[in-house]
């Protein structure tokens, strides 16, 4: 009776001389559901081993019912920490299938969403970095900016973290002048903000000593394991979407692309700094680029598309094209034209893909989302062998891992 | 040189010739299909050969068409060859009942989880795979979900009980 009562090791746990532990799937230091297998000999890493999974929520199946509308809200639970990027980059993918062409204002008001969306994401993961190898003064001091990034997506959208902004075609509103204000204060007080956080961090002995040299990949392996974004780049390849493949007029804007050489944890907190500063320079010039903007211009916020931009709610009441295609739209029973389009964004930690079939029915037919997190976490386990188990916990939160957008 | 949709074609072609089944240039992307067995070959191929160098494996995904009788399921490969930056889609088709591919595991690293992924949502045996196990399902699950015989729920079905889900009821 008693014997039944012991807790039943595995077979041969005993006779190895390493130990199995469960890092997650609900530990602290994970930021997420994620669940690492470890082997540690002492605390050394000997192997590692990823579930993943545990908040699946079938968005590819959910997406074969809905009409191109509802489709947003789901893409705002991938990466949730810069959704107006994964929002706009389903518009612009399903822009590129239906051929329609964006007025200049639309792509500069869109940019400069996606830049401060940007800005917002890698300053969690850079600040929790820092909070990780535990300095959390930098983390909180930050929290500030974004919240005032968020004020600026509610003032356009009216929602903060799963935004759904924006439509197919443009946005549903013209931005506020408030929208404009708090931009500004951002813009004007941001970079102090910056500069001090890099102060506190960058040439740290203590922080410096923790990333460098731990989570090192090199340019080759990136490749070859799908990585993209700053965690590619920090490899030392410069390989960024907005470049490659620019999209909303991302080639009317001077940026550098800045890169590392290692590919260690230092690095990527590096390019994530750098490319904060990018997205600043590129929304001031996407900024004045829109003030240029005189007379009608200047209240451009959609394409002319009424098939599939939702009408504003008094057009609707008063006139009846409007309440036609509201109608319409609201109830998906606009046809979709048939095609295969695959579009990409560089989403805030790599290329955010759309891989969209449509067989000319009222929903996608299919809808493949390229998660970038997820096709780089399986590097995890070879960026962890043989690194310290506090090593490890750096790695995942520098490699910026969503869980939302990892498990779709 | 710049490396352009009809060099592509061209080297297809002159490398495969006839075992290139239909090649396809809408939305600014070349994309190509071919019987299943080459699979690899092409992908070898297109990994090596000087001019193309395809190394970037963007996506890796599969779809189901019911209809298609025989060739039921589809694999599409999204490659990258960064330096000339050019994208390719690559297609190849196979039966529901013998759903084998060969894989890509050896080439790219990255299609190891990617492949897991398409096996777990469509059932597919990636033949070579290093550890073709599910990866976002639970072990347990008998069926492969994103298999068009499986439909979403009917969302007008009235044999749930709605206090369960936060609707109806005395609130």
């Amino acid at each position: 009776m008693l014997e039944q009562n012991h807790i039943k090791l595995p077979e041969g746990s005993i006779e190895k001389q390493t130990t199995t532990l469960n890092l997650g799937p609900t530990h602290p230091a994970t930021h997420g559901v994620f669940q690492n297998i470890l082997e540690l000999d002492g605390e050394r890493i000997v192997s590692a081993e990823q579930t993943v999974g545990y908040i699946h929520r079938a968005f590819e199946k959910l997406a074969e019912r809905r009409p191109l509308y509802q489709i947003t809200p789901i893409t705002d639970r991938l990466n949730y920490c810069s959704s107006p990027i994964n929002n706009i980059g389903w518009h612009l993918t399903c822009e590129k299938l239906l051929k329609v062409q964006t007025p200049k204002r639309v792509d500069y008001l869109r940019v400069i969403i996606m830049e401060l969306a940007r800005i917002a994401d890698h300053l969690i993961c850079n600040s929790i970095v820092g909070v990780d190898t535990g300095a959390y003064t930098g983390f909180l001091y930050v929290m500030q900016y974004r919240e005032l990034i968020y004020e600026i997506y509610e003032e356009v959208c009216g929602s903060r973290l799963t935004t759904n902004i924006g439509r197919i075609g443009g946005f549903e509103r013209n931005f506020s002048n408030t929208a404009f204000t708090k931009l500004e204060k951002f813009l004007n007080e941001y970079p102090k903000v910056l500069k001090e956080f890099e102060n506190l961090f960058t040439r740290n002995r203590i922080f410096m000593d923790r990333l460098q040299n731990t989570g090192t990949i090199s340019a080759e392996r990136a490749l070859n394991y799908g990585f993209t974004g700053p965690n590619l780049r920090a490899a030392g390849v410069d390989y960024d979407v907005r470049v490659h493949s620019p999209y909303a007029s991302y080639e009317d804007f001077t940026f550098d692309v800045p890169v590392g050489t290692t590919g260690d944890n230092y690095d990527k907190f590096l390019v994530r700094n750098e490319e904060m500063w990018q997205s600043l320079s590129i929304i001031n010039q996407a900024y004045q680029k829109i003030q240029a903007f005189k007379g009608t211009d200047a209240e451009v916020y959609h394409a002319d598309i009424p098939e599939y931009y939702l009408p504003e709610k008094a057009d609707v009441y008063t006139k009846m094209e409007a309440l036609i295609y509201h109608f319409k739209i609201i109830m998906g029973e606009t046809n979709i034209p048939k095609g295969e389009v695959y579009h990409s964004v560089e989403g805030a930690n790599g290329e955010l893909g759309f891989y969209f079939i449509s067989d000319g029915g009222r929903t996608p037919y299919r809808l493949h989302f390229r998660r970038p997190s997820f096709i780089y976490y399986q590097a995890y386990s070879e960026l962890t062998k043989g690194a310290m188990l506090s090593d490890a916990i750096i790695t995942m939160s520098s490699l910026n891992l969503i869980a939302g957008e990892l498990d779709a | 040189m710049t490396l352009t949709n009809e060099i592509i074609k061209q080297k297809l072609s002159d490398k495969f010739g006839d075992a290139i089944l239909t090649v396809d240039e809408s939305f600014d992307i070349l994309s190509f299909t071919t019987h299943k067995d080459i699979n690899l070959k092409v992908l070898q191929f297109l990994y090596d050969e000087q001019d193309l160098q395809f190394r970037f494996l963007t996506d890796l995904c599969a779809v189901h068409y019911p209809d298609n009788l025989g060739q039921e399921i589809a694999v599409v490969y999204h490659l990258h060859n960064l330096t000339a930056n050019v994208r390719l889609r690559y297609t190849i088709y196979t039966s529901v009942h013998q759903p084998d591919v060969y894989t890509a595991t050896k080439l790219y690293e990255s299609a190891n989880w990617m492949e897991r992924e398409t096996y777990d949502f469509f059932f597919f045996f990636f033949v070579g795979h290093p550890n073709l196990k599910r990866i976002l399902n639970v072990d347990e699950m008998d069926y492969f979900p994103l298999r068009k015989e499986f439909p979403l729920e009917d969302q007008t079905r009235i044999d749930k009980d709605d206090e369960m889900f936060g609707r109806g009821g005395s609130n």
